[in-house]
C-alpha cells in the first residue's frame, strides 16, 4: 500500500559537494521531525520535497503521484505546504493579506470572474476571507489581521507564515525550523498548536527542527541525517540513545568513550 | 462641509477662468488642478463623482469648444493616462520592470494603420482602407494583437528577474521600432520610416466634431481601464501580483503559478497600450516609426514613478503632470517668450530679442523633465500620490 509521503533513493550534489545521499522517507500521518548537525541536508531535502530544487536521483510521491518534477506551485496544489527557515511573508501586505495568498491554490475563479465581479467571484472573495480570518483565530492572529506583516513580533511572524501555509489546504505541512528564535515557552505552546493541527484537520506535519527538547516532545517519529545520509529513524527514546546519533552530534569520543578521534 | 462647497466654488471659479480667458494657459491649469484637489477633498463619493463628471463630460468639451487645443491636451493626457495605468500594472502592481513598453503602444497602432489605410492593400491586396465602421472592431483586435505580443515576450524573457528582465524589454522595445522601421522590404509591411497615411477615422456621431468624438472615446478608453485595473487590484490576481514583487519562490511555494501570473500581467499591461495604440493612429492620421521611441517607454515609466508606484490615482495624475507639463507649460512659456522678444523687451539692459533660439524653454522639454525626476526621487520617493502599500515600504 502506498502511504501518504514516499522518498526512495533521493540525491543531490552541488558541485562536488554530496548534499543528500540515497535518502529514503516514509510519512503516513501524525509529526515527525528531522534532526541533524548543521550541513546534514536537511533544508536540501525540503527543497527537493517542495519543487525547488530538482533531485539528480530518487523518487517522491505524494499519494502514490510521483512529485519530482512539478514545479513548486503544483506540489502545493497537490496538497503539500511548508514554511521556511529564514521567514519569508511578504512583509509589506498585511496578516490577512498574506492567509490569502496562501490561498491561492484553491482559488476557482478566474480572471473573467475578477473583472465582471461575477456572484461566483464574490462567493469565492467572501469564502476566503472567511477561510482566511478563521486561520488567524486559530494560530491566535485574529485580532492582528490587519496588520502589515513587517510589524509583527517575531513570534507572531513564525505563526502567520503557518497560517499562510494552511491556507493551501495541505495533507501535508512541511515546517522547517519553526521554532528557531523563540523562547521555549514560546516554542511550547506552537507545539501543542501543531498537535491540535494534526487532530482537527488530520494534517501529516513533518519538522525541522534544532529544539531538542521541543522535537522529543512533539515528534511521533524521529529520522537523524548527517552527511546527506539517515543514519537513524524511529521513536524520539530509540534515536536518543543511538550511539551513531550521539557521534554525529558530539563526536566520537562521546559515543564511545576512548575511541577515535574527537570532534565532528 | 467647507470641502464640499471649496470643491464646487473651485471647479466654478476655474470654469469660469477658462471662459474668460481661454487664451490663458494659467487658467487652463487652475481648471486642471482644481480636478485634483476635488479628488482628494474630504467629500461625500458622490459629490466627488458629479462634480468630476460634470467637469469631464460638461465643461472640458465645452472649454475645447472654445479652445480646440485644450480639448487635444486633453486628449493627450487621456491616452498616456491609458499608458500608464497599463504600465502600472506591469511594474507597479507585478515588479516587473518594463523598458519596452511602447512596443505595445506601436503594435496597437500600426494594426490599425495598416488595414485601415490604403497600404493595406500593398500587403494584403485588394480592399483597403477598410470601412471606418471597422475601427470599433480593432479596438479589440489591437488589444489582442497587443495581449498576444505581451506574451511572446514574456516567455523568454519568465526565468529573468529584475535588471536583466529591464534590459531584455529594452531590447524588445528597440527590436519592434527597429522592426517598423524595416518591414518595408521584402514585403511592404510597415511602410519604413516613411509611415503610413492617411489612416481612416472613426464614425463619430453626428453632433459631435472628430477631436471630441477622440475626447469621448479616450476618456470612455481610460474610465474602462480604471475599472479593469482595480477590479484586479482587488481579487486574487492582484494579492498573486503583489506576492510576487514581494518575494517571488514564497509566492511560487504559497502555490502562485509565476508563468501564467507574469504573463497575465503582461498581457494585460500590454493590452491597454494596444487599444491606445489604435486610437493613436486614428487619430494622429500618420504613424511612423518616431512615435515610438525609447524615449517615450521612459517617459510612461517616468509617469508611472513620478504618480507613485502601483497607485492607480497616482498613475493618472502623474500622465496628467507630465503630458501638461510638456505640451502646455513649456510651450507656452515659449510662446510667452516669443512674444516679449518680437515686443522689443528689455530686461536688465538685455533686449530679448538677441536671446538665441537654443533657449526657448520648449526645447529644455526632456532637462526639466529629468530635473523634476531626480527631484521626486530624492525629495519624495514613494511618488505624487503613493500607493497604499508603496508607502509603508519607504516609511520604515
Amino acid at each position: 500500500m502506498t502511504g501518504l509521503f514516499e522518498a526512495a533513493g533521493v540525491s543531490k550534489r552541488f558541485g562536488g559537494l554530496t548534499a543528500l545521499h540515497g535518502v529514503d522517507y516514509r510519512l503516513d500521518a501524525g509529526i515527525a521531525s528531522i534532526i541533524g548537525p548543521n550541513g546534514a541536508g536537511k533544508t536540501t531535502l525540503f527543497n527537493i520535497f517542495t519543487g525547488v530544487y530538482p533531485a539528480d536521483e530518487g523518487r517522491v510521491t505524494f499519494r502514490g503521484q510521483p512529485v519530482l518534477g512539478l514545479r513548486p506551485d503544483q506540489i502545493t496544489a497537490l496538497g503539500v505546504c511548508r514554511t521556511f527557515q529564514n521567514i519569508r511573508l511578504f512583509a509589506n501586505m498585511t496578516a490577512i493579506e498574506n492567509v490569502l495568498v496562501g490561498m491561492h491554490a484553491r482559488v476557482r475563479v478566474g480572471l473573467w470572474d475578477a473583472l465582471a465581479r461575477t456572484s461566483r467571484f464574490h462567493a469565492s472573495e467572501q469564502g476566503s476571507w472567511r477561510g482566511g480570518l478563521d486561520l488567524l483565530e486559530r494560530v491566535g492572529l485574529r485580532p492582528k489581521a490587519n496588520e502589515i506583516a513587517r510589524n509583527l513580533p517575531y513570534g507572531d511572524q513564525r505563526r502567520l507564515e503557518l497560517a499562510r501555509a494552511l491556507g493551501s489546504q495541505p495533507a501535508l505541512l512541511l515546517l522547517d525550523e519553526p521554532t528557531a528564535g523563540m523562547t521555549q515557552a514560546e516554542a511550547t505552546s506552537l507545539m501543542a498548536l501543531l498537535r491540535r493541527l494534526v487532530a482537527d484537520l488530520g494534517l501529516a506535519i513533518l519538522l525541522i527542527e534544532h529544539n531538542m527538547r521541543v522535537v522529543m516532545e512533539v515528534s511521533d517519529r524521529v529520522t537523524v541525517l548527517d552527511h546527506g545520509e539517515k543514519i537513524a529513524e524511529g521513536v524520539p527514546r530509540e534515536v536518543q540513545t543511538n550511539p551513531r546519533v550521539i557521534e554525529a552530534y558530539l563526536g566520537r569520543r562521546a559515543a564511545a568513550p576512548g575511541g577515535g578521534r574527537a570532534g565532528a | 462641509m467647507i470641502h464640499a462647497a471649496a470643491s464646487i466654488a473651485l471647479l466654478i471659479v476655474s470654469g469660469a477662468m477658462v471662459a474668460v480667458f481661454p487664451r490663458s494657459i494659467l487658467a487652463f491649469l487652475v481648471f486642471q488642478g482644481s480636478l485634483v484637489a476635488i479628488y482628494v477633498a474630504r467629500i461625500p463619493a458622490w459629490l466627488r463623482a458629479l462634480l468630476l463628471g460634470t467637469a469631464l463630460l460638461v465643461m472640458m468639451p465645452v472649454i475645447g469648444a472654445w479652445n480646440g487645443y485644450y480639448l487635444e491636451v486633453a486628449t493627450q493626457v487621456g491616452i498616456f493616462v491609458a499608458l500608464a495605468l497599463g504600465l502600472n500594472i506591469v511594474v507597479g502592481l507585478a515588479g516587473l520592470l518594463d523598458l519596452g513598453y511602447v512596443a505595445f503602444f506601436a503594435v496597437g497602432a500600426y494594426t490599425w494603420a495598416i488595414v485601415g489605410s490604403p497600404h493595406g492593400n500593398i500587403v494584403f491586396g485588394g480592399g483597403f482602407p477598410l470601412s471606418p465602421w471597422a475601427f470599433y472592431l480593432f479596438l479589440v483586435v489591437g488589444l489582442l494583437v497587443a495581449a498576444g505580443t505581451g506574451i511572446l515576450l514574456g516567455l523568454p524573457v519568465l526565468r529573468l528577474r529584475g535588471d536583466y528582465l529591464a534590459i531584455v524589454t529594452l531590447g524588445f522595445g528597440e527590436v519592434i521600432r527597429v522592426l517598423a522601421n524595416n518591414l518595408d522590404k521584402p514585403i511592404n509591411l510597415t511602410n519604413g520610416p516613411k509611415g503610413i497615411t492617411p489612416i481612416g477615422r472613426p464614425p463619430v456621431p453626428p453632433f459631435m466634431s472628430y477631436s471630441e468624438g477622440f475626447y469621448f472615446l479616450v476618456l470612455l478608453i481610460v474610465i474602462v481601464v480604471i475599472l479593469v485595473n482595480r477590479r484586479l487590484e482587488d481579487s486574487h490576481i492582484g494579492r498573486a501580483w503583489e506576492a510576487m514583487r514581494e518575494d517571488e519562490l514564497a509566492a511560487q511555494a504559497m502555490g502562485v503559478p509565476l508563468v501564467r501570473s507574469k504573463l497575465l500581467a503582461f498581457a494585460c499591461g500590454a493590452s491597454f497600450a494596444g487599444v491606445m495604440g489604435v486610437v493613436f493612429s486614428a487619430k494622429q492620421l500618420f504613424i511612423n516609426p518616431e512615435s515610438f521611441t525609447f524615449l517615450e517607454s521612459i517617459g510612461v515609466l517616468a509617469m508611472v514613478i513620478l504618480g507613485g508606484m502601483g497607485s492607480i490615482p497616482g498613475a493618472v495624475v502623474g500622465a496628467t503632470v507630465v503630458t501638461v507639463l510638456n505640451l502646455q507649460v513649456l510651450k507656452g512659456f515659449s510662446l510667452w517668450l516669443n512674444e516679449l522678444k518680437n515686443a522689443d523687451v528689455t530686461v536688465l539692459g538685455y533686449n530679448l530679442a538677441n536671446l538665441p533660439t537654443q533657449l526657448e524653454p520648449a526645447k529644455y522639454e526632456r532637462m526639466v523633465f529629468g530635473i523634476i525626476l531626480v527631484v521626486m526621487m530624492i525629495v519624495r520617493p514613494q511618488g505624487l500620490f503613493p500607493a497604499r502599500r508603496r508607502q509603508r515600504e519607504l516609511g520604515q
